[in-house]
């Protein structure tokens, strides 16, 4: 059987904003084997960003946690800060949307990536240069000697992706998180980064979990689904079953609404629903839309949890 | 034979790059170079390529917020690419652009009925009253309504954004409306429903659109004839329906080929 690396048992996140106290996640639960990626989809603000944060510790202040996450075996929450530092920089990586927000650009990138290795292990300074010429090479980049001196604006969008992602698999991480690596990107880079990240992947044996709202990129990436609404996971499973036989209304609309060419000439489906702000949203009543005579029938097509919720009441 | 709304002539835009060194010699940018396209009236006319191959660039030529280094632009029989977009208001408020990012575009500090209103008031078009008319007749169009008069850009969504800078581009009745990236950033079902806006305003209005975007699916989705450009050159110009059943250039296959797969996509539909 695989490894479990990750396990996520009802978390629960909220978020206090001018002294009232909102659901941002709900419930959430799943797992992440060694050598397996798992994709996390959803529109914007369904909580995809603070699922990731919240496995790294770095939630903003005014969040108030509850549940479990554990890292083989280990639970994270309520370590103390410096147990999560030493963590995120041993254990567990992040790789951002947007490069160059991620990088320095004052400071040389071989530097940047060497620097990582010199601040957590114990290496020479030869190790460090060495180890960081290795990364360089294994993120595809040619002349490593070359980009090592180089700085972030002579580098290509592409090229800076890459360099990201070797400043997060530096130090050998057992679960990487990749929070929209390749949103910023053109497709034909896009697709250079996803191989490179599956190639990476296969080659560590490393555990991912893998962001976007990018129903294209996460079918090429990812074993296994995540789909998120409102804070709450929707629906998962293996990838492949996910896609051609989903069963949750919202996951059946989400993927209808994906033009191509086969859907030339039709009007295509729009999902009727916007996801609800945080400050809209009341603990219990996910998903957080309020229902009237006029929409019931449109939120219960969609949302067939909202009619369990009447019959219980 | 229908007579090209837009034709494109050689046109060809360069910069002069930054030097780099003191006194180093000046050097040149071909940001786009001998472009020829025809873009007939009521087409979605599609222009591909990587970020940096010249696709905005040709939008801002057209729309003359450029100045033409080299070549023509012909629109409705006319050679427009030496006039400048102030002086001539007819051109003006026929050509229309929608950018990626309303919210770079919009001015955050006023209004949507401000920002509606401005371009009639710029080119001197109706009364008070009627103006105010105007604005909501297109508030509607866009789905939105006379409740979104009085907001300011922060207060809305994402597709909400982009359904003002569509608004803002159909107020003054254009013919031909340049989206560059207009649907990019957003989530795939707000992209769907502003796809489905742009189809329907198009039939209603007999608007012609010149669609730029990298992403593929939406491209062929959307366009009648796709363009393809690499580098400040156009490789190939090809009718979307006739894709699979044509050779393409070498480049066009790759593009083409990185596409993620989502056939899925017809099985649940
Ligand atoms: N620090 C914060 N303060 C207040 N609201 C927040 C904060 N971080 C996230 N949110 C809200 O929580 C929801 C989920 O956000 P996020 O996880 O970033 O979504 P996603 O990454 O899926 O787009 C959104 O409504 C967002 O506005
Ligand atoms: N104002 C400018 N000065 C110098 N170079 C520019 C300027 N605008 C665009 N370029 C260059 O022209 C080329 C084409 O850019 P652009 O048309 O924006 O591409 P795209 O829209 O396809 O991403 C790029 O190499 C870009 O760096
Ligand atoms: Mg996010
Ligand atoms: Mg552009």
């Amino acid at each position: 059987m695989a490894k479990l690396m990750l396990e996520v048992n009802n978390l629960n996140v909220s978020i206090k904003v001018k002294q009232k106290v909102y659901p941002a996640l709900e419930d959430i639960t799943f797992k992440v084997n060694e050598n397996q990626v798992v994709g996390v989809v959803g529109e914007s603000g369904s909580g995809k960003s603070l699922t990731a944060q919240s496995i790294l510790g770095i939630l903003p202040a005014n969040t108030e946690v509850t549940g479990s996450i554990k890292l083989e075996n280990d639970e994270l929450i309520n370590k103390s800060s410096k147990a999560w530092q030493k963590l995120r920089s041993n254990e567990v990586s992040l790789i951002f949307q947007e490069p160059m927000t991620a990088l320095n650009p004052l400071m040389k990138v071989g530097k940047q990536i060497s620097e990582v290795l010199r601040k957590h292990t114990n290496y020479s300074n030869n190790e460090c240069y060495r180890k960081t010429i290795d990364i360089l090479k294994e993120v595809g980049l040619k002349r490593p000697e070359s980009i090592y001196h180089s700085y972030t604006h002579e580098l290509s969008g592409g090229m800076r992706q890459r360099i990201v992602i070797a400043i997060a698999l530096v130090n050998n991480p057992k679960l990487i998180i990749a929070d929209e690596p390749t949103t910023a990107l053109d497709v034909t880079i896009q697709a250079q980064i996803i191989d490179l990240l599956k190639d990476i992947m296969k080659k560590r044996n490393g555990a991912m979990l893998f962001i976007s709202h990018d129903w294209g990129v996460i079918s090429q990436v990812c074993d296994y689904v995540l789909v998120m609404y409102a804070g709450k996971i929707v629906e998962q499973g293996p990838m492949e079953n996910l896609i051609s036989n989903p069963q949750h209304p919202y996951t059946k609309g989400l993927l209808k609404a994906i033009p191509d060419f086969k859907k030339r000439g039709e009007a295509l489906y729009s999902i009727p629903l916007r996801v609800p702000a945080l400050t809209e949203r009341r603990k219990g009543n996910w998903p957080y839309i309020e229902i009237t005579e006029e929409n019931k029938q449109v939120v219960a097509d969609i949302f067939p949890e909202i009619l369990q919720r009447e019959t219980k009441e | 034979m229908l007579e090209p709304i837009i034709e494109v002539k050689n046109l060809t835009k360069t910069y002069k790059a930054a030097q780099k060194k003191f006194r180093q010699k000046t050097s040149y940018i071909h940001a786009v170079k001998n472009i020829n396209f025809q873009v007939l009236p009521g087409e979605s006319f599609g222009i591909v390529g990587e970020s940096g191959s010249g696709k905005s660039t040709i939008a801002h030529l057209i729309m003359g917020i450029n100045k033409v280094t080299e070549g023509e632009i012909i629109f409705r029989g006319r050679n427009i690419a030496q006039l400048s977009r102030g002086g001539e208001r007819e051109i003006c408020r026929n050509l229309q652009i929608v950018f990626q990012d309303p919210y770079s575009s919009l001015n955050p500090k006023k209004s949507i009925e401000w920002t509606l209103t401005e371009p009639l008031i710029i080119h001197s078009i109706g009364t008070k009253a009627s103006r105010k008319e105007k604005v909501i007749e297109v508030l509607e169009e866009v789905g939105l309504g006379e409740s979104y008069l009085k907001k300011k850009p922060h207060e809305l969504s994402g597709g909400q954004r982009q359904r003002i800078a569509i608004a803002s581009a159909l107020i003054l009745e254009p013919e031909v409306i340049v989206i560059d990236e207009g649907v990019s950033a957003l989530d795939v079902s707000i992209q769907a429903s502003i796809l489905n806006l742009l189809n329907e305003l198009k039939e209603k209005h007999k608007l012609t659109y010149i669609f730029i975007s990298h992403d593929l699916n939406v491209v062929q989705y959307f366009c009648d004839k796709i363009a393809v450009v690499y580098l400040g050159d156009l490789i190939e110009l090809f009718q979307t329906e006739e894709f699979h059943q044509e050779e393409h250039a070498e480049y066009t296959k790759k593009l083409f080929n990185a596409i993620p797969d989502v056939s899925f996509t017809s099985r649940t539909s």
